[in-house]
């Protein structure tokens, strides 16, 4: 008391900002539970392995199957279609990356003949057509979204329309010759 | 509170609860003398007609709420089952999902009504702002309550509209999970849309409330955009308006329950019979009417914004139409601070009609372009009719006052109604 009067303004200031402050930071604090509950929940993230067998899909076949509530697309490409996608390595790419990079290796071997991509169009999130035999492929054989037109070539890049990226590789590893785990 | 200003009330109850609670003078202040400009047309009735509707929606709501399931093995079933199985079922969720569509209606003609009449101006602007945001919430509630069927349309309309939050840089991932609760649109999704469209409704009812404080204070504007100054320029509010917005009212309904009853899945699309699959996309995605001129702005940009002669990308084409469309309601928002002109109404500005008319026009223009595939000449059309909605707003009204010669304003409303009287007279 002696060595302040109670009037002290610049120490009522700094009690009062210290106050402000502390409300500021713990409001903050509280605020991110309550966002974060909103944030997928400990048994969506459970799910989030699928494994796969690959031993019926026949070359030229392909199968979708779902990852997270996703639909991902498992193409068993012909040695053509291998071609002509590593043939357009060097084209000119909206969202550049090589076949060679979008196929994954089994014990050294790789296994370009699996294309494994996520079926959710780049642009607005729509099922790209392409998986059935009788489905429009697009200009680029691969698959067309019909939402908003993109099409996408054998290796799942995008080629023309106004989705942004290729389609997503999920994380995938071959557990055997004939097995893939997702996720 | 104004203690001495209360005038007793005859009826023993009414006074004894007005003495306490002076709910019975505040009624009577603003909606039974409340002094309101003579010349309204029926452009007027609009404002009563969407609060009559909000308070349909929220009761027809309430009661759908009873019966319906939140979640994605049952909502399909639950709608179906409320359709078929529920006393007058059928009736509650027809009037639900038409009501939706004549509650836009009627507040895109009321909203159209403040800009031709320039109810947006000195001292009007939060009035109109609060419009504004009542309008953003609807456009939330709409969206979310056309999720709830979980049918084709609504899986997938969900799907896009979500998507469109991926496109902010750095963030955009993290935002659209958080969104979806899950890595696509599904339960956790379906649970927080049905909890979100239970409660904004009542949030628009509190801004309604506020909206009609901020419209008391400042008192209601009128055809001719010429303040009430003395009191022949005004009527009380009883019987002159409630009689004219009772009138107006039934014309309405009757337009609505033609819809309910006779057409009730004309305003609909048919893929919403089918339930949601998710590894199927519908030919066609539409969204329901009242959003088609905010869709057609969104798919306006088709390329990437980058920096001259270069392939750095600043803005990619989905991001820009994000932007876009939501730089269409902010147009609105701060309109208030674009227009100069002084004088209000379009009657009296004769370049600004013009404009105004064009503007309609090419919102309808919008509208149709939302709704076609976007291939061959309705993107270009789509995309002129987004160019000129911006020019209008951004360069248009900013700039129009200093060239356009206004009409000279009446004296007052008084002295304006009693020429036109004279007029038809002779
Ligand atoms: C601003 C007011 C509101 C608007 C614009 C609105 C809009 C909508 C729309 C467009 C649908 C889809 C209708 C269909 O196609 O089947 C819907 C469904 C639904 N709404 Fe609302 N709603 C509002 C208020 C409410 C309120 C207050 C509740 C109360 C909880 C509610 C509960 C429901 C339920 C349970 C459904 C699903 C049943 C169905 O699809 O018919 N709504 N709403
Ligand atoms: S969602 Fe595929 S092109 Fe738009």
């Amino acid at each position: 008391m002696s060595s302040t009067t109670p009037s002290d303004p610049s120490k009522r200031d700094f009690i009062v900002l210290t106050g402000q402050a502390m409300m500021g930071i713990s409001g903050a604090l509280f605020a991110w539970p309550l966002v974060h509950s909103m944030n997928p929940s400990a048994d969506v993230l459970a799910l989030s392995t699928t494994e796969v067998n690959l031993e019926p899909i026949t070359q030229g076949q392909a199968i979708t199957v779902t990852w997270r509530g996703k639909p991902i697309f498992i193409r068993h490409r012909t040695a053509a279609e291998v071609e002509s996608a590593r043939a357009d390595d060097g084209a000119d790419l909206r969202d550049k990356q090589t076949d060679a990079a979008r196929v994954k290796s089994f014990e050294d071997k790789e296994q370009s003949q699996w294309l494994v991509v996520q079926g959710v169009c780049t642009h607005l999130g729509c099922v790209p057509l392409g998986q059935k035999p009788t489905d429009m492929k697009g200009e680029f054989k691969g698959w067309f979204c019909p939402c908003h037109g993109s099409h996408y070539d054998t290796s799942g890049r995008i080629r023309k329309g106004p989705a942004p990226k290729n389609l997503a590789v999920p994380p995938y590893q071959f557990v055997s010759a004939t097995r893939i785990k997702i996720g | 509170m104004a203690h001495g200003e209360r005038t007793p009330f005859q009826n023993p109850v009414i006074e004894w609860v007005d003495q306490r609670l002076p709910i019975f003078t505040l009624l009577n202040k603003e909606y039974i003398v409340f002094p309101t400009p003579k010349n309204f047309n029926f452009l007027w009735n609009f404002g009563a007609i969407a609060m009559v509707m909000l308070v349909i929606m929220i009761a027809t709501g309430i009661l759908l709420a009873m019966q319906y399931q939140p979640n994605t093995m049952m909502a399909f079933d639950s709608v179906e089952r409320i359709m078929r199985d529920v006393n007058y079922g059928w009736l509650l969720r027809y009037i639900h999902a038409n009501g939706a569509s004549m509650f836009f209606i009627a507040v895109y003609i009321h909203t159209f009504r403040g800009l031709y009449y320039g109810s947006y101006k000195q001292p009007r602007e939060l009035l109109w702002m609060l419009g504004v945001v009542i309008m953003l919430l609807m456009m939330a509630t709409a969206f979310m309550g056309y999720v709830l069927p979980w049918g084709q349309m609504s899986f997938w309309g969900a799907t896009v509209i979500t998507n469109l939050f991926s496109a902010i840089p750095l963030v955009g991932e993290h935002i659209v999970t958080w969104l979806w609760g899950g890595f696509s649109v599904d339960n956790p999704t379906l649970n927080r849309f049905f909890a979100l469209h239970y409660l904004l409704p009542f949030v628009i009812f509190a801004v309604v409330f506020l909206h009609v404080v901020a419209l008391h204070v400042v008192g209601s504007n009128n055809p001719l955009g010429v303040e009430p100054k003395s009191k022949a320029d005004t009527v009380p509010f009883h019987p002159y308006y409630t009689t004219k917005d009772i009138f107006g009212l039934t014309i309405f309904l009757i337009f609505f329950a033609a819809f309910v009853f006779f057409a009730p899945n004309y305003l609909g699309h048919p893929d919403n019979y089918i339930p949601a699959n998710p590894l199927v996309t519908p030919a066609h995605i539409v969204p329901e009417w009242y959003f088609l001129p905010f869709y057609a702005i969104l798919r306006a940009v088709t390329f990437d914004i980058s920096i001259p002669f270069t392939h750095i990308v600043l803005i990619e084409a989905k991001f820009g139409g994000v932007l876009l469309m939501f730089g269409a309601v902010f147009a609105l928002l701060v309109l208030p601070f674009l227009d100069r002109s002084p004088v209000k109404s379009a009657e009296f500005r004769p370049m600004y009609k013009i404009f105004f008319w064009v503007l309609m026009l090419d919102c309808i223009l919008l509208g149709f372009a939302g709704a076609k595939p976007p291939e061959g000449a309705w993107v270009y059309i789509g995309q002129a009719a987004t160019a000129w909605y911006f020019i209008h707003f951004f360069v248009i009204v900013p700039n129009l006052h200093k060239i356009e010669k206004t009409l000279p304003l009446p004296d007052s409303i008084d002295a304006a109604v009693r020429a036109a009287q004279a007029h038809k007279a002779s």
